[in-house]
């Protein structure tokens, strides 16, 4: 086994940022304010720029600069500041999420991260990048975001969470075969984009109809008589 | 094996002797636990005597069934635990006399005392020289049935009656697993001596079955969760020093029977086995301390702290198990080593907490800490040895709680050796749950001695206590002695116990103790390493130089005593005080969904003139009870009585179902001789 | 023999160094807060002050009370003594490693705690039960930050653990990231600072562990004060020994003990800066907010333990 003391300093940048990413994600899953969510969310994608960026001076494929920038200008700076300014629109910016049982989701949260590393182990073997220890990273990282999906009730939390998990693909892509044709990695970022407004537009059509942004209100397709 | 043989014949003796004695005599008294105590120096030489045998040393005893004789055998395994045995038994049998004296002129006979506390300790050194499973099991009844009369012996109060009961019942539920177990042995191996079973093909399936079999059955005498709910119903209703010796050794027994399965019988053990324990042990461990935490009855928070730490030894079990699976013998010996020191310090401290609980109890006649207070001034020797087994058991340096402590954590600390990730994973959080355990200990203990012996005290029969006798407090002061040297001594305890890992798991521990008395270093001496005697040197030493510096002016102006600090209100008195239940309050409050708890504020407020009213009495009710109780055992009690309930309806009274019955019988036995 | 003097000798540096280590935050704070500043030794004629002084003992209390200050004295004195400051592979460091070193403040907690609730106060117990809860939610995180450093570093005795981040170079792990910023959070809940506890508050029922030390006066105090300041500096020079060693002397000579002293003292100066500035900057939590704080250390230990199985191994 290759321990990380032989490898060059740049790869052991790389894993760090790799950690600091499923930090983020942890925190995500933490925090009950819609600002700071995306504020955390928008720190995730500048991580995962940098690991992007420091993956392409490390082997040296210059196409995945590309996909830094576009990262780093769609999901650190553009949408979380779409995100925020519908936050302030919809008024929703002073409320607070109440999470049930936060100590039982972290270690839900932590099980999952146990478990793709458990899962990824053979890819792990077979794989000869020097990235290839972070393959279970960027599996935990979608599994978290489908995580906070579930146990949040804010239409918003879920929106982010959807984001996160396309973070996590993206991750995965870079991680394991050192990103994806140009072609669909822009037309993947392309559709995130417009998923983004589309959520914006949802949003207001949501509050418009139910009055509020809890997604267990919309419950009417159920067989209950209430 | 003379010598151990001498052990329960010396403790039948004492039965025998209490049977004879009149009711108010001390001259009696004294001869049974006389009796008793010299069983226990049989038994502790005799045990020390199998630690270092070259060979292990057997025997046969013509009692029994004709064709099946008793086996017997002393190997470093059996000497540790009767050692063990032997080890409380003295200081228990110096502080019966005085003990056992209030009991003369009470309800109930003191001789039902005298006699099954004598059959109690020859069951239990029979069950650790038995070498086959039928005396094993002959003798696991004795000490089954001896500890229910002895825990039903105040039976004039229903909660004792009911304790006993729940004891008796749990009891034979694990006697039945552990016979089960031994049948599948037997099966395999085509006889009832442990030989036989040894030398049995044992494939995976089999073996473990028998190794859950024997977890379930040992488990439940052992007090593990979620089968413990006996332990914190049945040790305080027993006297106190009989609490000292099952809480002290009868749950060793049990530790016993199962390493002499896991580790013994059954040849090749699977990793799962080790995960299974170290699960078991891991949440034993913190829901023990948990609950312990919430009580302030104080034998029964001491019940509790035994759940808690036979949870600990079970995850040092379970360590060893696993290293055993994984190829890792040294650290296999480690494991075990240091769940086996865990053994006898929990033995030394528990009996000791116990023996000082029951000090109070005689002379003050309270069990509840709310009603204690302030008892060092009033019994200061308790005080100091009831200190020293604070100390200890909340694994502190240098006595002996922390050495096991340490050992079972360094264990841990190899888990990098493991091959499965996963593992690596998530036993480090075994480890930090041990290590919350251990803190959670600490403040319990804390909330113990501060109450209990602290501050001011809380009623009546507590102010005016009294020192116990010269016997009960030799007998604490023994054993506080005991702790200390187990703790300072730590590398000649492990030299001895090495001979019990090397029969066990074949690996030898001599690193750990390569570099001399002072140092112990269980891996290798640049990875741990702990001095126990410099230890106790230094903070004595450094405190010490520092106290001589102020000598001359601690004579030239004395220490003044004044009132504490009151805020300038003045009237401090004893309910003003922080009571157990308000120091465990954070936690209560921090954990809050381990326990069910019920709490109830009411306000009576005095008159009720216009806008102006004052509540001039205020209730408090806490409750906080078992969850365990509410979702394993009291379904599984519906259960049987529902099925019990359905067996019946094969009895309907009418004359025509009972010939169909006999018919029926008859057709199915016709078939089966063809 | 020359060890043992030697070590006998750092030791005495070191709790001779403490009350100075207290000074200097102590300055950066009132700096920070635009406050006038004691002079940097205001600590030592502090404790010069409460030596000469007489004891005035509750009468409510015990002999426990008298001899808790030896004992916890007694334990941050022997601790000093296993912390490598100046030189690694002194006689002393293998009397414990770091488990023993959390055992050793665990003992003088206890003993503090059972002074505190000698007098029979209310105060007394007040700051006891905090303060065992808040150390028992503090243990596991810190044991996970010692674990995850052994699984790397294959030890948990200090001079052995110096030795190998030395030999290895700089290299940028993951979990050390993880684990130094969790010990650092650890450190400040055990050594009772902001955000957990406020050590200069003057309100009885904020206080914690102030509350235990309330009944102290004279000799007694100037002990539990200065092993206070030596827990304090112990909790700096662990994290520097641990994640920045570099500088400290592993031969014995006079330029290089010379250099290791230097190093050490600078770096303590930057990590006291660092505890200034975090101390003005944060709150102090409500006590029931502690438990989450402590509860994203134990996050950072467990993400540590994880970023090592999941990214260094392998």
């Amino acid at each position: 086994m290759q321990s990380l003391d032989f490898l060059p300093l740049y790869d052991q940048g790389i894993l760090v940022l790799a950690a600091l990413v499923l930090f983020t994600s942890f925190a995500l899953l933490g925090q009950t304010r819609m600002f700071g969510l995306i504020t955390v969310f928008a720190w995730q994608g500048g991580l995962l720029a940098a690991t992007t960026a420091l993956v392409a001076y490390s082997t040296g494929q210059r196409h995945l600069y590309v996909s830094a920038a576009l990262t780093l200008g769609l999901k650190a700076l553009f949408i979380p500041w779409m995100l925020k300014r519908f936050v302030i629109r919809l008024g929703i910016r002073h409320e607070v999420e109440v999470l049930g049982r936060h100590a039982l989701v972290l270690i839900a949260g932590a099980a999952l991260v146990v478990f793709s590393y458990y899962v990824a182990l053979p890819i792990v073997r077979l794989s000869t990048l020097v990235t290839r220890n972070a393959i279970a990273v960027s599996l935990a990282i979608v599994l978290l975001s489908m995580l906070l999906m579930i146990t949040r009730r804010q239409a918003l939390s879920q929106v982010v969470g959807f984001m996160a998990i396309e973070n996590g693909l993206f991750f995965a892509a870079v991680v394991s075969t050192f990103g994806m044709p140009m072609v669909v990695e822009l037309g993947i970022a392309f559709d995130v984009l417009v998923a983004a407004v589309l959520f914006g537009v949802f949003f207001f059509q949501l509050r418009d109809t139910i009055d509020s942004l809890d997604v267990d209100r919309l419950s009417r397709l159920t067989e209950n008589v209430d | 094996m003379n010598l151990a043989l001498l052990a329960p014949a010396l403790a039948i003796a004492s039965t025998v002797m209490g049977l004879l004695v009149p009711r108010a005599g001390a001259r009696g008294r004294f001869a049974v636990f006389g009796l008793l105590g010299l069983s226990g120096l049989a038994a502790l030489g005799a045990g020390i005597d199998g630690l270092f045998a070259e060979t292990p040393r057997l025997g046969q005893l013509p009692l029994g069934l004709p064709w099946l004789s008793w086996h017997l055998r002393l190997d470093p395994l059996s000497g540790f635990f009767l050692s063990l045995i032997g080890l409380v038994l003295v200081p228990v049998s110096l502080f019966g006399p005085g003990y056992t004296r209030e009991f003369i002129h009470g309800r109930n006979a003191p001789a039902v005392l005298y006699v099954f506390t004598g059959l109690f300790v020859a069951g239990m050194q029979l069950v650790v020289l038995a070498d086959d499973a039928f005396m094993f099991m002959v003798a696991w009844e004795v000490m089954s049935l001896a500890s229910y009369f002895l825990v039903a012996f105040e039976h004039q109060h229903a909660a004792n009656r009911r304790a006993a009961f729940l004891y008796l019942l749990m009891a034979h539920v694990g006697a039945l697993a552990i016979l089960l177990g031994f049948g599948v042995l037997a099966g395999l191996g085509g006889g009832f001596t442990f030989d036989a079973m040894r030398a049995a093909p044992q494939g995976i399936g089999w073996a473990s079955i028998v190794f859950a079999l024997a977890l379930t059955g040992f488990g439940v005498k052992a007090g593990l969760v979620p089968v413990h709910a006996w332990l914190p119903e049945a040790h305080p209703a027993a006297p106190s020093h009989v609490s000292a010796l099952m809480s002290g050794v009868m749950l060793k027994v049990a530790v016993y029977g199962f390493v002499r399965f896991a580790f013994d019988l059954l040849s090749v053990p699977h990793w799962g086995w080790g995960v299974a324990a170290l699960l078991a042990g891991s949440v034993s461990a913190l829901l023990g301390v948990l609950y312990a935490l919430m009580q302030h009855d104080l034998k029964r928070l001491l019940a509790y702290h035994s759940v808690e730490n036979i949870g600990i030894i079970f995850i040092g079990l379970g360590l060893s198990l696993l290293f055993t699976a994984s190829g890792a013998p040294l650290l296999a010996a480690l494991g075990l080593v240091a769940a086996l020191y865990h053994t006898v310090n929990h033995a030394l401290f528990k009996a000791l907490l116990f023996l000082g609980a029951g000090a109070i109890l005689h002379t003050s006649h309270e069990r509840d800490m709310e009603h204690m207070g302030g008892l060092i001034h009033r019994m200061p020797h308790t005080a100091l040895c009831f200190l020293v087994g604070c100390i200890s058991i909340s694994a502190l340096p240098p006595f002996n709680g922390f050495v096991s402590e340490w050992l079972t954590f360094q264990t841990f600390l190899q888990v990098s050796l493991l091959e499965s990730g996963a593992l690596r994973a998530i036993l480090p959080f075994a480890a930090a749950l041990l290590a919350l355990t251990g803190a959670l200990a600490a403040a319990c203990f804390v909330k113990v001695f501060g109450v209990v012996f602290l501050g001011l005290p809380r009623s009546r029969n507590v102010r005016h206590a009294r020192e116990v006798d010269r016997g009960m407090r030799a007998a604490q002061a023994c054993l506080a002695c005991l702790c200390l040297l187990f703790g300072v001594f730590a590398v000649p305890v492990v030299d001895a116990l090495a001979p019990i890992a090397k029969m066990l798991v074949g690996a030898d521990l001599a690193h750990a103790t390569a570099r001399g008395w002072l140092w112990l270093t269980p891996v290798a001496p640049q990875v741990a390493s702990y001095s126990a005697p410099l230890v106790l040197a230094g903070i004595a030493l450094a405190g010490g130089i520092i106290s001589l510096t102020r000598h001359r002016q601690r004579r030239v102006h004395p220490v003044r005593r004044a009132s504490p600090w009151d805020c300038g209100f003045g009237g401090l008195g004893a309910r003003m005080q922080y009571t157990a239940t308000a120091f465990a309050m954070p936690i209560r409050r921090i954990f809050e969904p381990v326990w069910q708890i019920q709490e109830q504020v009411e306000r009576t407020t005095s008159d009720a003139g216009g806008d102006d009213e004052r509540a001039t009495v205020i209730h408090y009710a806490l409750h906080v009870d078992d969850r365990l109780w509410k979702l394993l055992y009291e379904p599984v009690a519906r259960w049987i009585h529902w099925s019990a309930r359905q067996a019946t309806r094969i009895q309907t009274g009418r004359i025509r179902t009972y010939l169909i019955h006999s018919f029926l019988t008859l057709l199915v036995l016709l078939w089966l001789i063809t | 023999m020359i060890g043992w003097l030697l070590a006998l000798l750092q030791t005495l540096l070191f709790i001779a160094s403490a009350p100075l280590l207290a000074g200097w935050i102590k300055r950066l704070k009132c700096g920070l807060e635009n406050r006038a500043a004691p002079p940097v030794w205001q600590p030592y004629r502090d404790l010069a002050r409460l030596f000469g002084k007489n004891v005035v003992v509750a009468d409510t209390t015990s002999w426990l009370f008298r001899l808790a200050p030896y004992v916890i004295f007694g334990a941050a004195v022997l601790a000093a003594s296993v912390v490598p400051l100046v030189a690694t592979h002194l006689p002393t460091s293998a009397i414990a490693d770091v488990i023993v070193l959390v055992a050793f403040f665990a003992l003088a907690r206890f003993f503090q705690a059972l002074a505190a609730l000698d007098a029979g106060t209310a105060f007394g117990g007040m700051g006891a039960s905090r303060e065992m809860t808040i150390a028992s939610l503090a243990e596991p995180a810190m044991l996970l930050v010692v674990f995850t450093f052994a699984v790397t570093a294959n030890t948990t005795n200090l001079s052995t653990a110096v030795d190998h981040t030395l030999g290895g170079g700089f290299v940028l792990r993951p979990s050390f990231i993880f684990i130094a910023l969790a010990l650092l959070m650890v450190a400040v809940a055990e050594t009772g600072r902001i955000p957990v506890d406020n050590p200069a508050t003057h309100l009885e029922l904020t206080m914690i562990h102030e509350a235990m030390v309330l009944e102290y006066s004279g000799r007694h105090l100037a002990l539990i004060e200065w092993a206070n300041q030596t827990k304090l500096m112990i909790y700096g020079v662990l994290f520097v020994d641990l994640f920045i060693p570099w500088g400290i002397a592993y031969e014995i000579s006079a330029a290089n003990v010379a250099i290791g002293a230097a190093a050490v003292a600078a770096k303590l100066a930057f990590l006291g800066l660092v505890l200034a500035i975090s101390e003005t900057v944060m709150a102090k939590l409500r006590l029931f907010r502690v438990p989450g704080y402590l509860g994203f250390a134990f996050m950072l230990g467990f993400l540590g333990m994880l970023s090592h199985v999941i990214l260094e191994v392998g």
